[in-house]
């Protein structure tokens, strides 16, 4: 459960940085942390103290496998989770140069030629 | 089985990386043209697969609720219509809208690119397939919204992206819950168990990250903040597909199928939807009133307009929900109609300020005639479609006796008339001002997209009868037959 609590507060950091931080790439690091703390949630659900691979050998009667192997579709799920991560990372970077190109600052303050 | 659900994702993708790998010889016909075929063979597609019923397909062959498992029940046929139709004529437009840019190739790859991925959410049959897809949508149209990298177009594409990301992130929370609580990502097998366990409370969790996550990318007001940046600030055949498409596909139909089908919707989520719904509608029409750029009007009314559907979808009565998925085809007709044109204007006369145009009426006699068929349609005005949505919206808050939202539905309807009129006043009518007077018509590839719009709109009015009866009902059916789902998908499993 305590696991759970520090995620949960790993998440909150992440969301406290894409709000309350001016810098871009402070920004950036914000959504990296929170993007993190999701794939850790997942990785939690599967978790399982001193488990095992989910490969069914001969040696092994399945009432014990099934009480000692992880859950192995979480993982599968963060792989993904964590290339569509890449991909949005690298986008929001490209763009960060762009606009420090553009507007020769990374201060989100004083990049406001639009208003919401 | 049927082997041709893939295809919906399958066909766009390999357009876009055919369009990539050909680019290297032919940089300027062949992406345009390509593109314009690709989406020619999804609209055949539709075709084919019209009024079969509910079709599944098992990827690798692994049933449910083990395996992936595609679903196009009614609808998706709907969304996909939608996608498709509008993605079509868009692609037609940017055939001469695109010279003004220099690099085609990753223009059309990455709008093919964005319809595989609206494609894959209309059709995902599991919680985790609907993030990857809604995902793909929505990187490709971060990049698209910035492709003019001037200094607004990345600001603009910077703010989407991070507001963007929030939501996805807040989906994919939401998704880890409800694996944590139920043990399976299939949407028909969740819904099983949450029939048969009822009172989850970490499903409770699960609806509030849901709701935050698919209102951001719905653009809904507590958390509208990016799109009346984003819309302006893209190439307007972008606009028209994120106004158009991309803010229904992802946003509202994702969340309606979520909380209709899978969560199963409470009073307290229809409270929520009618909440934000009439806030939407309000405030998105009051902002509009301000506006003196062409584009951003339109995006606040964008907002105003998604108000109606989720009206229409909190009431939760059948006429509700026939009333929000007819105003969501409308909409996609009228707004995508609207949003070109304005991309036609700005080609001719440079400019998108009401107060600098004037008299386009003389110089571009058929676009202005399209995009007065979009602002009449828009604003309700009888014989074209816009009335009739509203109208059955406004029915179905009568008949649940929510007169206060009857009233809203109707003042939100007035204030629409009252700036789309100063849209006309101002930019149609009037003297030929200064800006106006070298405009000539646009070209015939962007000239033809808005004719059949606005045929669209003027036909789906007057014969609104049978395309309620023909589309519109069967979805909402689906929609409201949350049983029927599990049992079409899973079957007797």
């Amino acid at each position: 459960m305590t696991l759970y609590f520090l995620d949960f507060v790993l998440f909150a950091i992440g969301i406290y940085a894409l709000v309350a931080k001016r810098h871009i790439v402070k920004k950036i690091l914000g959504v990296a942390i929170m993007e993190y703390s999701v794939n850790l949630f997942l990785i939690l659900i599967g978790f399982k103290k001193a488990g095992v691979a989910p490969i069914l050998t001969k040696d092994m009667d399945l009432v014990t496998f099934i009480k000692t192997a992880v859950d192995p579709l979480p993982q599968a799920l963060v792989l993904t989770s964590i290339v569509i991560g890449l991909g949005t990372l690298a986008l929001m970077v490209s763009i960060a140069i762009r606009l420090y190109e553009r507007y020769g600052t990374f201060d989100m303050h004083e990049i406001n030629r639009l208003r919401g | 089985m049927d082997v041709r659900l893939p295809l919906f994702v399958v066909t766009p993708i390999f357009g876009a990386i055919i369009i990539l790998l050909v680019g290297k010889w032919d940089k300027k016909i062949f992406p345009r043209v390509w593109s314009i075929i690709t989406m020619a063979f999804l609209l055949l597609l539709i075709f084919l697969t019209w009024n079969k019923g509910t079709l599944l397909h098992f990827m690798g062959g692994w049933e449910p609720p083990y395996g992936i498992v595609l679903v196009e029940d009614s609808l998706s046929l709907l969304i996909l219509l939608i996608i498709n139709v509008v993605g079509f004529l868009s692609i037609v437009f940017s055939y001469s809208y695109i010279l003004r840019y220099e690099d085609y190739l990753r223009f059309f790859s990455m709008f093919l690119l964005m319809i595989a991925g609206m494609n894959g959410v209309a059709i995902a049959g599991d919680l985790f397939n609907l993030y990857v897809f809604l995902e793909i949508a929505s990187i490709a149209s971060y990049a698209l919204v910035g492709y003019g990298v001037g200094p607004e177009e990345l600001e603009a594409s910077f703010k989407y992206l991070i507001l963007g990301v929030l939501a996805s992130t807040l989906i994919l929370f939401g998704i880890a819950i409800i694996y944590a609580a139920t043990g399976s990502v299939s949407m028909a097998d969740v819904a099983r168990f949450l029939i048969n366990n009822p009172g989850n409370r970490a499903v409770l969790l699960a609806s509030g990250f849901f709701l935050m996550g698919f209102s951001l990318k719905a653009g809904l007001v507590p958390f509208h903040a990016w799109l009346p940046d984003a819309h302006p600030a893209a190439p307007a055949p972008i606009s028209a597909m994120l106004s158009g498409v991309l803010i229904k596909v992802l946003g509202i139909y994702a969340m309606i199928r979520v909380f209709y089908h899978v969560i199963g919707i409470t009073p307290m989520v229809s409270q929520i939807f009618i909440g934000m719904g009439g806030l939407s509608m309000v405030v998105g029409a009051l902002m509009g009133f301000g506006q003196d750029d062409m584009k951003r009007l339109f995006a606040f009314s964008s907002i105003s307009q998604m108000g109606y559907v989720m009206i229409g979808i909190g009431l939760g009565t059948p006429l509700g929900i026939f009333g929000a998925l007819f105003h969501l085809l409308n909409h996609a007709g009228y707004k995508s109609l609207l949003f070109l044109s304005s991309g036609a204007i700005e080609r001719e006369t440079r400019t998108r300020k009401l107060s600098e145009l004037g008299g386009l009426r003389e110089k571009m006699p058929v676009t202005s005639a399209a995009s007065v068929v979009g602002s009449l349609s828009i604003s309700g005005v009888p014989p074209f479609n816009g009335f009739w949505s509203k109208l059955i919206i406004l029915l179905a808050a009568f008949q649940s006796r929510n007169f206060l939202v009857a009233g809203i539905v109707v003042f939100t309807a007035f204030l629409t008339l009252t700036y789309y009129l100063r849209f006309q006043k101002n930019a149609i009518f009037g003297s030929v001002s200064e800006k106006v007077k070298g405009a000539h018509e646009a070209p015939i590839p962007m000239v033809m997209p808005l004719v059949i719009f606005a045929i669209f709109c003027l036909l789906i009015g007057v014969f609104n009868h049978t395309i309620i009866s023909g589309i519109i009902i069967p979805a909402g059916q689906i929609l409201l037959d949350r049983a029927g789902y599990i049992m079409s998908v899973l079957g007797g499993v």
